[in-house]
């Protein structure tokens, strides 16, 4: 049998489970809970009046108006906020695709393409099942409880399993639209280690990790955070604050795609020609910075809809608290780095101040909701600060070869963000957050056991995280190769995939029809 | 007849073509050109590390003259070519042995 013919068989394996499972799933659980249709998502229930007098036909109408409004402005707010954070993929993909060579130009711009198309395909069919299998009734989304199943030890969530490609019960509008929101944060950290590991990485070693992140390991995290499970039981179960609390994901979605990308470098090692003999660094820059400066500014654009869509609610009015805070972390850690870069090299070095800009986002992801704008301002600055010390330190003590950033970005600022919320929190919001009745309070604020709920939370992130992604790259690597071959990646990855980024018009005189 | 090579900073090519232009030589051929003078190339960042890039983009213009005209033009373009940094560039001559209009057939001195 020849190596095509042996990949075409495999391929119409990987089709027809494919297409199996989605039949499986579709049709195993016909008895249906849910509310395919929305008609009766929003109604008397949802309006918190006291509603145990017998009332009029008419009073109770009016009461399933404001009900259904009431629960309509909150699906607005979470599509909104999903569609904006869907949006952050062009950014990602300008960004690193600006930071990278011509050469590999396309490549990378692939991987942040494809990224959404098969990490989604995992999230979809057992991703977010058992990350939110657990969670309960989405009580903003006018939900039933569907979403109900945690599996426990002691007590303690592990991992959910309901919603199961979406089908049975999980057939509801709200549902859907959660998933909607949730799975573009799930690409979010997915996309990540695309640009740390890139102009090396096999696209197709690329794609079976796609899949994995999508399917187990972003959602066990996620779940232990936002689905209901252990580290968020922390508060109730054990004491500690409110349990561990991420507002937005700098952890469950930064730290996540940082530490991943990081195993994944380590994996790979460095891109020819990084370091000289003596392990010095050399410089390869980026074929197109204007390019990548855009990118930064969408994803700016996008995390407006990441933090403040965050509160799922769209009459969570601390939503305008969260959005300016947002801003601030960004323009003071995009300050920070260029001020840092400035004083170092005496240019306010352009890329850094993107990788800035983005720290400081990635700061604030956790903390947006529960502190005030002095606390913003200093968490983006020092986030603006760690980014470029960071950078220089995992380049030149541990040589480590991460074209964009990533890691220092993502990873170094993921954690950082955590831990500031468990410093600066100031109480002003947050009751009953995780099922602890009193506001998010970090040290400042007195609140010393919500600092160590995210030293727990931070830790298991960086352990769990970086066991199971080294295990995986190194696995993965021994059976199928995740490095390009040496000439592929002297000439271009962009070989991978049969056509340059930027084709010449030369090419269509050599080539001939 | 005589040939003027002058290899300069592209910033400064529109002034050197409308010198050129008032002293009678609207025709000229431009180049894109890269090279080094004594400085070798110049440095740029990227995050930190330093790296040097040795070619540095210059244009080239080449014009052909009448003899007389030679130090009338050798001025513009050196004047309006000069920053007074390194990397101005330089300006050759070469002596021309003959030229010929291709619309008509003219040659010698009428052709250029």
């Amino acid at each position: 049998m020849s190596k095509g013919d042996r990949r075409n068989r495999l391929y119409r394996a990987i089709l027809v489970s494919g297409i199996v499972m989605v039949i499986i799933f579709s049709f195993g659980r016909l008895a249906s809970a849910g509310d395919p249709s929305g008609a009766s998502t929003g109604t008397r229930i949802d309006v918190s009046v006291d509603q145990s007098e017998p009332s009029s036909h008419q009073q109770k109408q009016v009461l399933d108006e404001v009900g259904h409004v009431k629960v309509s402005v909150n699906f607005i707010w979470v599509f909104l906020g999903g569609i904006l954070v869907f949006f952050m993929q062009a950014g990602f993909a300008l960004l690193e695709t600006g930071f990278c060579q011509k050469k590999n130009a396309l490549h990378v711009m692939m991987t942040n393409f494809m990224i959404f198309g098969i990490a989604v395909i995992g999230f979809y069919l057992i991703g977010f099942a058992l990350m939110f299998g657990g969670i309960g009734a989405l009580k903003q989304l006018g939900g039933q409880p569907i979403l109900t199943h945690e599996s426990t030890l002691g007590g303690w969530g592990l991992v959910g399993s309901r919603g199961f490609a979406l089908s049975g019960p999980a057939y509801d509008t709200g549902i859907f639209l959660f998933f909607l929101f949730e799975v573009v944060f799930m690409d979010t950290a997915a996309t990540i280690p695309t640009g740390a590991m890139a102009e090396r990485w096999k696209f197709s070693a690329f794609a079976v990790y796609g899949l994995f992140i999508g399917m187990i390991l972003y959602p066990i995290f996620g779940n232990w955070v936002w689905g209901g499970g252990w580290l968020a039981q922390l508060g109730m179960k054990a004491g500690l604050g409110n349990g561990y609390v991420d507002f937005a994901g700098s952890s469950v979605v930064h730290a996540v795609g940082g530490l991943t990308g990081l195993m994944g470098v380590l994996v790979l090692g460095p891109r020819f020609g990084k370091f000289k003999k003596d392990g010095t660094p050399r410089a390869i820059p980026g074929h197109n910075i204007p390019i990548a400066i855009l990118g930064t500014i969408l994803l700016v654009f996008g995390w407006f809809g990441f933090n403040a869509g965050s509160t799922l609610n769209g009459g969570d009015l601390r939503l305008g608290v969260i959005a300016t805070n947002t801003l601030l972390a960004c323009c003071f850690g995009a300050v920070a780095a260029m001020l840092y870069m400035w004083k170092k090299t005496g240019y306010p070095d352009p890329s850094m101040s993107a990788n800035g800009c983005l720290a400081g986002l990635v700061s604030i992801t956790a903390p947006c909701a529960f502190v005030p704008a002095w606390s913003a301002a200093i968490i983006g600055s020092i986030a603006g600060t760690i980014v470029c010390v960071s950078v220089f330190t995992l380049e030149r003590k541990f040589k480590i070869d991460d074209p964009v950033g990533a890691i220092a970005v993502h990873g170094v600022n993921g954690i950082w963000g955590v831990l500031a919320l468990g410093i600066f929190a100031d109480g002003t919001y947050g009751a009953g957050y995780n099922g602890v009745g009193h506001a998010v309070r970090g040290v400042l604020y007195g609140g010393w056991s919500q600092l160590l709920a995210q030293l727990v939370g931070a830790s298991t992130c960086i352990v769990f995280v970086c066991a199971v992604m080294y295990t995986f790259f190194k696995v993965q690597d021994r059976i199928m190769g995740i490095r390009v071959a040496p000439d592929i990646e002297m000439g271009g990855v962009d070989q991978e995939m049969g056509v340059p980024a930027y084709t010449e018009s030369t090419d269509l005189l050599e080539g001939g029809v | 007849m005589k040939k003027v090579e002058a290899v300069i900073k592209t910033e400064k090519l529109d002034q050197a073509l409308d010198a050129l232009s008032e002293i009678g030589y609207p025709g000229v051929t431009i180049s894109e050109v890269r090279g080094h003078g004594k400085q070798k190339g110049v440095t740029h960042h990227w995050r930190g590390n330093v790296y040097t890039v040795k070619f540095i983009p210059k244009v080239k213009i080449e014009v052909v003259i009448l003899d007389e005209d030679l130090p009338r033009i050798l001025d513009a373009i050196v004047l309006k070519s000069r920053t007074g940094n390194i990397g101005d560039g330089k300006v050759f001559v070469l002596d021309v042995e003959e030229a010929v209009r291709v619309r008509t057939g003219e040659s010698g001195m009428k052709a250029i």
